[in-house]
């Protein structure tokens, strides 16, 4: 039997169900749910809702950032600064609030130091050509020590007549019982994905990742979408920040620590390319959950948690020896 | 009335003369093969036709109307659209997001703008199938043959409805068996009026597709014959200078 060229060229290579299968976010969120069930039975206390409850909110932190830093590693690019971005949008919340103005006050300081950041490492980069490795190092060390010197290094736990909305924005639980960061995770991990997949936006995200060149041949605006990306990039550190003051109800200098680490081991442990060009909204929240999940239960199985670092870096090696053996394939 | 007219072109960097005194008229559907050695001023000349350097002097005309560019995007908007040698394609993309990238097209979800992939991909395989182009929309890039690139860089200047379309060394980095492939997606672009300028070094793609050839050594053109009165052999000779001009 013949085919004719109009059948060829309508045919359909992929089903949805071979592209969930090809997809890494699939398979860690498979592996999430194994190692929910083995859990639950190995450990009385894992499945109990107070561990689900913690579990489920101490993701959120991570997960967040990971949404900002996956659009920025399908750009092609990195950032280093969110820990310290978190930390010091913390602390503008907490000294403005601290000072006694109300808590929005409080929170559009924290958003709009988090986007002056965003805006001034994504026109280093876009504009300067400056390599965003380096530009988002020197921005980790310029605002923590910024943090630093808003707060004179100390504690502050005093937020002003508004202290109780922010306790309750951040340690709630407005909706049958789920933690209200877990909420906001949703909610935007769902903007996150849609943009991603359904706008020209994120079409040209992955294009710019994919080939720039290509992308400023054929007109796209790569050096305003790129300033955009590390101002969302620092925007969703700057939330995270937010919420972990409500939650935390104090902040120290040392928030988020080490937390850019965590946040580009989560995107990469849900399919982001440090490469470029490949990642989703869904591998971020993956990513962050198996991080937490396996952070978890070492604990509960009575494990050494000086072992934690080992287990959470064989998962990232493993989550990039899975890319490799795909790209051989498809090589072929 | 010529599509494109250029009237004693010529640019200068400093003392360097890349392009001197240059005259030719391309007509609606024509294939012209452009040849002539490294350094003969090809790739300025052909700069210039798509936008990227102003001409020092002479002057250009598309349609009998005059032609001033002052970057790609004004040769784009007058019909010229050119096929880079890398195609600037995106691997990681499906071939009809390449070929709408920067072109996205759009359909309303209440308030919301979000992309058509229905209609991108349906429109897509319709250029591809006028191309008679086994390229499926869905697929991604780097899946792809050296022909299929080819196609989803050439259904490009297709979406734009090029006039005239510059291939730069279209066959230069692919394998013999997808030439014909690439040979076959020009013609296809005749066929629907495109006036298509080649630029090669592969004597036998240019005298199995082209009209014309166009030879230029060192910033003269030294021919402007028809393919069918030329011989690889009178072409090779002009472009090493051994036949002074004709």
């Amino acid at each position: 039997m013949t085919i004719s060229l109009d059948q060829t060229i309508a045919q359909k290579q992929h089903s949805w169900l071979s592209a969930m299968l090809r997809s890494q976010a699939f398979w860690v969120l498979v592996s999430i749910v194994l190692a929910c069930i083995f859990l639950s039975f190995a450990t009385d206390s894992f499945a109990t809702s107070k561990n689900i409850f913690n579990i489920t909110r101490n993701v959120t932190f991570t997960a967040i950032i990971a949404l900002g830093m996956t659009m920025v590693i399908i750009i092609g690019g990195i950032d280093l600064s969110v820990g310290s971005v978190l930390c010091l949008s913390s602390m503008i919340l907490a000294i403005t609030m601290n000072a006694g103005y109300g808590l929005e006050v409080g929170i559009a300081a924290a958003v709009l130091t988090s986007l002056a950041i965003g805006a001034f490492n994504g026109l280093l980069v876009a504009y300067l050509g400056f390599p965003p490795f380096v530009v988002t190092l020197g921005m980790l060390s310029i605002a923590r020590s910024l943090a630093m010197v808003a707060s004179n290094n100390t504690v502050v736990f005093e937020f002003g007549p508004d202290q109780g909305r922010l306790l309750d924005l951040g340690g709630g639980a407005w909706l049958f019982g789920i933690a209200n960061p877990v909420l906001y995770m949703v909610v935007l991990a769902l903007i996150v994905g849609f943009v991603l997949r359904w706008t020209k936006f994120g079409r040209h995200l992955y294009a710019i990742g994919g080939n720039e060149q290509a992308a400023t041949l054929t007109g796209v605006p790569v050096r305003p979408i790129k300033v955009a990306v590390y101002m969302l990039s620092a925007l969703s550190a700057g939330i995270a920040g937010i919420i972990q003051t409500g939650w935390l109800g104090a902040v120290t200098t040392n928030l988020g620590t080490g937390m850019e680490l965590q946040v580009i081991a989560a995107a990469v442990i849900g399919g982001a390319s440090l490469v470029g060009g490949i990642g989703t909204a869904l591998g971020a929240l993956v990513g962050a959950a198996l991080i937490e999940v396996i952070r978890n239960s070492l604990g509960l199985l009575g494990i050494n948690a000086f072992w934690q670092g080992t287990f959470i870096g064989g998962c990232i090696i493993i989550a990039v020896a899975f890319e490799r053996v795909r790209q051989m394939r498809s090589s072929d | 009335m010529p599509i494109l007219e250029l009237s004693n072109i010529s640019k200068h960097f400093g003392a360097i003369r890349a392009v001197n005194d240059v005259s030719f008229t391309l007509e609606a559907g024509e294939v012209v093969g452009l040849m002539g050695d490294n350094g003969a001023g090809k790739s300025t000349l052909v700069k210039m036709i798509a936008g990227n350097f102003a001409p020092s002097s002479g002057t250009m005309r598309m349609e009998g109307k005059g032609l001033v560019m002052h970057n790609p995007v004004d040769a784009r908007r007058h019909g010229i659209e050119i096929v880079h040698q890398d195609l600037a394609l995106c691997n990681n993309l499906t071939a009809a997001a390449n070929v709408f990238l920067g072109r996205e097209v759009h359909r309303w979800l209440g308030p919301i703008r979000i992309l058509d992939y229905p209609t991108m991909y349906r429109r897509s395989g319709e250029i591809f199938a006028e191309l008679k182009s086994e390229t499926r929309p869905r697929d991604l890039i780097k899946n792809m043959s050296g022909g299929q690139r080819q196609a989803v860089a050439i259904a490009r200047t297709r979406l734009a409805e090029a006039k005239v379309v510059i291939m730069d060394e279209p066959t230069a980095a692919i394998s013999v068996r997808q030439i014909a492939e690439v040979l076959s997606l020009i013609q296809r672009l005749r066929d629907q009026g495109v006036t298509v300028i080649l630029i090669s070094h592969r004597m036998p793609d240019v005298f199995s597709v082209a009209d014309r050839v166009i030879v230029l050594r060192r910033g003269h053109k030294v021919a402007d014959r028809r393919i069918d009165q030329s011989s690889p052999e009178e072409v090779t000779g002009l472009i090493t200078g051994a036949i002074e001009q004709v």
